[in-house]
């Protein structure tokens, strides 16, 4: 069954507005995605009726808190497919997620002269941490090479896997360029060299099946604002063995079991990462963002905005003077481009003048960039929500842009 | 000669005639950004890159006969018709007029509602330092 995309813009209430003089078009989805109105609600909701500490008052405010905070570790574990919810850590973001493995896994199991394997194609949050870690304890940081058409060279990633490498962290879909990588065999591959594998979901998580156990990777990292929830939240996806194994991340309230002057015992998994009261509105109201994309099924959403790709590719394609960025035959919906002759950011802010969102610049992967040999490209992700209508509206907006330097 | 203040209402009332269409005055910006001199090669340096700029501005500025005379660059097109507009107003003026200069015309266009944020800081980093040049030419002048 297809979306009915018109039933679904009704509960984004953002999407009805007009920016500059014209309806909104908002194709900057790999950088947030808009929230359905039941996530608002949510939030609303929770400060109006239920707003307490979780896991710790005795009193029914609590309660329900606590129970509905639980209740979206539990759909998250259904998102993943993880064996248990105590798998499922809440951090506030992708980042966070990245640098809590760094710090605990990395410093207990990454040790001098260890190997960190990373790609080309990663974000700025999958590289800075691992550097972080490397300067901390003398561990070295490889990557992974890509083609001109931003696909990972397999066979040099074979090349540099040893039984140094101790962990391989990287990205599953790509924020620039939209690149899809092959994860499944490079898990395979880590784990016969004995290598532990994390990876940067952040933009798979809310286009593709991301089943943990299937791929069995190690660590999942997401945000939930890009899968139409709250800002400020993140999810860590550990397996148990080894998330009972690492040290702690952050030391306060929450994630202890016993205090004294002379020493401390953690509390158990999730509890021993969420140090503090959490982001709990959030993680509250990121239940029913969840539900939505349960409702309208993950395969119609992929079907959705493939659609919209592969209909934005064909005509763009076709444009005189545009530059398409990133080509891999498998991709999320994300279309990179250039127009010849023109900075990515006068693009950008033409495309704004005709109410059209999208993002400009390096996209937070300036070493992607620098071996693409561009300064930045202009970008434009979809969501379950945008249409073909929009996608017209954009194709004439940017062949107008194009056509002044490109007669 | 007409002053920096004059100058500005000049801009002001071209910019008027626009109206309020952005895609039109953004058309208008990147086309004066055509009529800039041509920025001398030898100062296209990372030490003339002006900070605080998202896309790069190179500025150099030179005196001649107690007048200040800029030169300026950027990657974009829509920034090099900014700086066309920042020079058109204080090129070859004297130190003291620039320093003195109420420079009211990009709130007055309305550029901070058109360019958004980050590209209004750029074009206040420019600003300050067409003014720091100035600061230090007359410091000379009057060492």
């Amino acid at each position: 069954m297809s979306i009915q995309v018109n039933a679904i813009r009704s509960l984004f209430p953002i999407l009805h507005q007009e920016v500059n003089g014209h309806p909104l078009i908002y194709f900057d989805n790999a950088a947030t995605t808009q929230k359905p109105v039941a996530v608002l609600d949510a939030i609303q909701n929770y400060y109006e009726k239920d707003n307490s500490n979780i896991h710790r008052g005795a009193h029914t405010l609590a309660d329900r808190a606590t129970r509905q905070y639980e209740e979206t570790r539990e759909s998250v574990r259904t998102l993943l497919n993880a064996r248990e919810a105590a798998e499922v850590i809440f951090t506030k973001g992708t980042t966070e997620s990245i640098n809590l493995v760094a710090k605990t896994f990395g410093s207990k199991f990454i040790q001098k002269g260890d190997e960190i394997l990373i790609s080309t194609l990663e974000h700025h949050s999958n590289i800075v941490p691992w550097q972080m870690l490397c300067e901390q304890n003398g561990a070295i940081l490889k990557v992974i090479p890509i083609t001109d058409s931003g696909e990972l060279i397999l066979e040099e990633f074979e090349k540099l896997l040893s039984n140094k490498t101790k962990l391989v962290s990287i990205v599953h879909a790509s924020n620039a360029l939209g690149t899809i990588n092959p994860v499944k065999t490079i898990i395979a591959a880590a784990h016969a060299v004995g290598a532990k594998v994390l990876l940067d979901g952040a933009q798979s998580a809310s286009h593709l099946e991301v089943d943990v156990q299937e791929l069995d990777c190690d660590f999942l990292a997401f945000s939930a604002h890009k899968l139409y929830g709250p800002t400020g939240l993140g999810v860590l996806y550990g397996k148990r063995a080894l998330l009972e194994e690492m040290p702690p991340f952050l030391g306060g309230g929450e994630m202890i079991r016993e205090v004294t002057f002379e020493k401390t015992t953690y509390n158990t998994i999730p509890f021993k990462f969420e140090a503090g009261t959490p982001s709990i509105a959030e993680v509250i109201a990121f239940k029913p963002a969840l539900d939505f994309i349960f409702t309208t099924g993950k395969k119609q959403i992929l079907a959705h905005e493939n659609d919209l790709l592969d209909y934005a590719t064909g005509i763009l394609r076709d444009v005189k003077g545009l530059i398409p960025v990133g080509t891999a035959p498998e991709k999320v919906a994300v279309f990179s481009f250039n127009i010849q002759s023109m900075h990515p950011y006068d693009v950008g802010q033409l495309l704004d003048a005709k109410g059209i969102a999208v993002r400009t610049g390096h996209h937070c992967t300036q070493p992607l960039m620098r071996r693409l040999g561009l300064e930045g490209t202009v970008r434009a992700s979809f969501a379950v929500y945008n249409t073909r209508a929009e996608v017209d509206v954009f194709v004439q907006a940017v062949s107008k842009i194009a056509s002044l330097k490109n007669k | 000669m007409s002053t920096i203040a004059d100058i500005q209402n000049e801009i002001v009332s071209e910019f008027e005639i626009l109206g309020e269409d952005r895609e039109s005055t953004i058309f208008y910006i990147m086309e004066l950004g055509g009529s800039l001199e041509p920025y001398p090669e030898d100062f296209r340096k990372d030490e003339y890159i002006i900070q605080g700029c998202q896309s790069k501005v190179w500025l150099v500025a030179e005196e001649q006969g107690g007048k200040v005379i800029y030169k300026a660059d950027s990657n974009t097109d829509i920034t090099k018709g900014l700086i066309s507009l920042l020079i058109r107003v204080l090129n070859k003026r004297s130190p003291n007029e620039i320093l003195e200069a109420n420079l009211d015309f990009i709130p007055r266009i309305g550029m901070g509602n058109i360019l958004g944020s980050q590209r209004s800081n750029g074009l206040a980093a420019m600003m300050n330092q067409m003014k720091r040049y100035a600061l230090a030419f007359q410091t000379k002048q009057n060492a």
